[in-house]
């Protein structure tokens, strides 16, 4: 019998070929997809560990766990690690490697090659920072503030600048091949106001990986030229100017924060309309506000220094550009909102991810304009506050959506369904932990608890403990979707073609796909979201 | 933001097998082109933000530092930069002819127009090193024993030293400002040629890629991507230097200033 199976199942893009040489040669999306999966799950777990020796050293008002050096060197590695090699490459190079070719009818990216290869340079970058890491590490601040990073910091700077330096060209060669593939590569009829809001969120992102990167990678040479043959751009005591470096960080890593949390709401939108059964409201504002964000973020960097010493004219000016940004970022909430409303709703796996991502991201996105108002920010700055304004943002935005991406698409990635009991269980874990940690983290830092300091006065224990006691509840949240999901990969249910009924074109391949895709280059007569002529899925037929 | 037209026109089977230089993923060879092309043009944007950072600084520190600016740049020497500025053009225009051989189909011109590309390129490479020898013994490196002393001799009206003639304390701490902010003049300068020899030597590797492939006669009338976008990349690479001369050679050449 066992035989049998075997033979009539359908060929797909994991069974095609096996061995280790067909995956580390492979230049197919979906196979490397998944090499940038484990790798950046691998990562995420190290920077995970970072991020328990902190709260675990921050349990108690007295310095007692770490040194000041290693706490120092603790949140630099979980800073770096976390967005250069976690954020920026999760839902791009995994969830847009797989899914953007499929969505408008490609058999591959535009440059198969080059997308192997951005994986290799992922992988020596991780392999350098790794070394980084056990040789002593780096204590700068993720951010590699000159002129402590230029001549103060007797940590392994260099090295870490480098490996940032390296990993910034796998990100911009994913980003190359995704612009030139949506713009070269669609199925005939899927015209621009065709395509699904996943693509036009990428296709943002790509452009601020194109831009903005080049910029911080010439600034960590410029940096690592400081400290190696004693050039002195930075250096004040020669006339340098270390603002200018922030200015030139800043230019990227403002536009960062959207490479992270725009292709989280690139799965939004598709989570949103399918587990509503509703065509997504304003389908145009929703994709001009991606390019809006994209264009409006390059333009803000400066509020991230109000208290270095720019000039108040400048400062107001992007004072006003920081409000400015958040308005596609409110247009987006507001349509998602307006799609479930009168909507089928039903709460799957997915849909409870979308919903804490709005929720989270909401009061993330708004407690930005707080830092971005020029007299609150003197107050709040360099606090927790702003610690839990971002992670509100990045890991209640970008790692909300990440997961929940996970689950829509697992199906077709794995070919099995997640047990669908877990999923809702793991995502409400990961919803409430993820508010225990970082809700009293707004209120220390309104008290005044600074950021990047390893003992505190004893009155801010209780918001510590709190955060502590909710980020290993977040672990567990964070845990159990690994277990689960790998045990779907042997005991899942087998899973149909289109468990969801959704109308994407990945949807009208097999799962797992083939590996080029599609048996035919599919032609497209609809537009995206036709929601109403589907047919509801079995599961959301049965709940109600 | 043009859509792929005219796909389904030819049958793709009997392309693919005609056409052995079309990748499976592409419908047709006019799509591969405009892909490789469209991907390179994205690159050298990438490219302009990278220089950019630099030039950014570099516009920054000369308006606040400009006698330190112009006294430095007036130390480069003038007729090896243009010589060299001339031996780049040169290698622009060998470029831009190799692509018309290749599109007129003559292989063995297209193979003597890249190999002269290559010399140029290693011409300015080789001038570019004597440049940064001179400045070695010049002690105008910010890393050895940096000394602008001969900048300050050469220089006195443009620093406004001939009018703090009779107060030794202001001569003395002025000079000491010349010692220290004409090393931003020369780490911008170090840092903007480096950059530009590092694209230059990946540049030259590349043609030596493209001469060979040329020489085994990869490239027709129809097809020679390679060779185009390869050429879009040289004349980049190219055009930096063309902004990197002025700004870094002709600050301020007025005799007497
Ligand atoms: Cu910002």
């Amino acid at each position: 019998m066992a035989t049998a199976v075997v033979t009539t199942e359908r060929k797909n893009y994991l069974n095609a070929e096996y061995g280790i040489r067909s995956w580390l040669l492979t230049t197919d999306h979906k196979r490397i997809a998944l090499l940038y999966l484990l790798s950046i799950t691998f990562f995420f777990f190290i920077g995970g560990f970072f991020a328990l020796l902190i709260r675990l050293e921050l349990l108690t008002p007295a310095g007692d766990l770490l040194t000041a050096d290693t706490y120092n060197k603790a949140f630099t590695m979980h800073g770096q690690i976390m967005v250069f090699f976690f954020l920026i490459p999760s839902i791009p190079a995994v969830l847009g490697n797989f899914l953007i070719p499929m969505m408008i009818g490609a058999k591959d990216l535009a440059f198969p090659r080059i997308n192997l290869l951005s994986w290799y340079i992922y992988i020596v970058a991780g392999i350098l920072y790794l070394h980084c890491l056990v040789s002593g590490g780096v204590d700068t601040g993720w951010t590699f503030y000159t002129p402590y990073s230029s001549l103060f910091s007797n940590t392994h700077v260099v090295e870490a600048g480098l490996a940032i330096f390296i990993v910034g060209f796998s990100s911009i060669l994913t980003g190359l091949n995704f612009v030139v593939t949506i713009h070269r590569m669609r199925a005939p009829g899927l015209t621009w106001s065709r395509l699904p809001l996943f693509v036009w969120s990428h296709y943002a992102t790509s452009i601020i990986m194109l831009l903005g990167t080049p910029v911080i990678a010439i600034t960590l040479v410029l940096v690592v030229l400081e400290r190696t043959l004693n050039l002195g751009i930075f250096d004040a005591s020669r006339g340098g100017d270390p603002v200018l470096f922030q200015h030139l960080f800043w230019f990227y890593s403002h536009p960062a924060v959207y490479i992270m949390i725009l292709p989280s709401m690139a799965v939004m939108s598709e989570i949103i309309p399918c587990f509503s059964r509703k065509r997504v409201f304003g389908y145009t504002f929703v994709a001009m506000s991606s390019i809006a964000i994209a264009a409006i973020g390059f333009l803000v960097w400066a509020h991230h220094m109000f208290v270095a010493g720019i000039s108040l004219y400048s400062a107001l000016v992007f004072s006003f550009l920081s409000f400015l940004v958040a308005v596609p970022s409110a247009v987006k909430v507001f349509n998602w909102t307006a799609t479930m409303y009168k909507g089928s709703v039903s709460f799957s796996t997915p849909m409870l991810y979308a919903m804490g991502f709005i929720g989270l991201f909401t009061i993330g996105g708004l407690t930005g304009l707080f830092l971005a108002t020029l007299g609150v920010d003197v107050h709040l700055h360099d606090t927790y506050f702003v610690i839990a304004h971002f992670h509100y943002v990045m890991v209640g935005g970008a790692v909300m959506g990440y997961l929940g991406g996970m689950h829509f698409w697992w199906p077709k990635i794995s070919g099995r369904m997640y047990p669908e009991g877990w999923g809702r269980l793991a995502a409400l874990i990961v919803f409430i932990g993820f508010n225990l940690t970082f809700f009293p983290q707004f209120l220390v830092g309104y008290l005044g608890m600074p950021r990047r300091y390893w003992q505190y006065p004893p009155e801010y224990q209780v918001y510590n403990v709190l955060s502590t006691a909710g980020a290993s509840i977040l672990a567990v949240g964070y845990l159990l979707p690994m277990v689960y999901l790998l045990w779907s990969l042997r005991y899942g249910k087998p899973a149909p073609d289109n468990p969801w009924q959704a109308t994407g074109l990945e949807w009208r391949t097999a799962s797992p796909p083939p590996t080029f895709n599609f048996d035919e280059t599919p032609e497209v007569t609809w537009e995206a979201y036709e929601y109403e002529t589907m047919p509801l899925p079995d599961e959301v037929t049965l709940e109600r | 933001m043009s859509d792929r037209a005219g796909i389904g026109e030819t049958p793709l089977a009997v392309e693919h097998e005609e056409r052995p230089e079309l990748r499976h993923h592409f419908a047709d060879v006019e799509q591969q082109r405009n892909a490789a092309t469209l991907g390179m043009w994205w690159f050298l944007g990438t490219e302009i933000m990278f220089f950019g950072g630099m030039f950014c600084a570099y516009l920054v520190y000369r308006r606040w530092y400009f006698p330190e600016f112009a006294a430095s740049s007036r130390s480069l020497d003038l007729i090896v930069g243009t010589l060299n500025t001339a031996v780049l053009i040169c290698s622009s225009l060998t470029v831009a002819m190799s692509v018309r051989a290749a599109q007129l189909g003559k292989r063995k011109l297209q193979v003597q127009l890249l190999l002269a590309t290559i010399f140029f390129g290693l011409v300015f490479l080789g001038v570019k090193a004597y440049e940064w020898d001179n400045k070695y013994k010049e002690h105008h490196i910010p890393t050895f024993s940096f000394n602008a002393q001969d900048l300050i001799k050469d220089n006195q009206k443009l620093f406004g030293l001939d009018k703090l003639q009779n107060d030794p304390a202001k001569l003395q701490e002025r000079e000491a400002e010349i010692q220290r902010r004409s090393q931003i003049f020369f780490s911008l300068y170090f840092a903007l040629t480096g950059m530009h020899a590092i694209h230059m030597v990946i540049g030259v590797g590349i043609f030596a890629v493209i001469t060979w492939m040329a020489h085994k006669g990869r490239f027709t009338p129809e097809y020679h991507t390679p060779l185009e976008i390869a050429g879009l990349y040289w004349h980049f690479v190219d055009i930096v230097w063309i902004y990197l001369f002025p700004l870094l050679y002709l600050i301020d050449r007025r005799p007497g200033a």
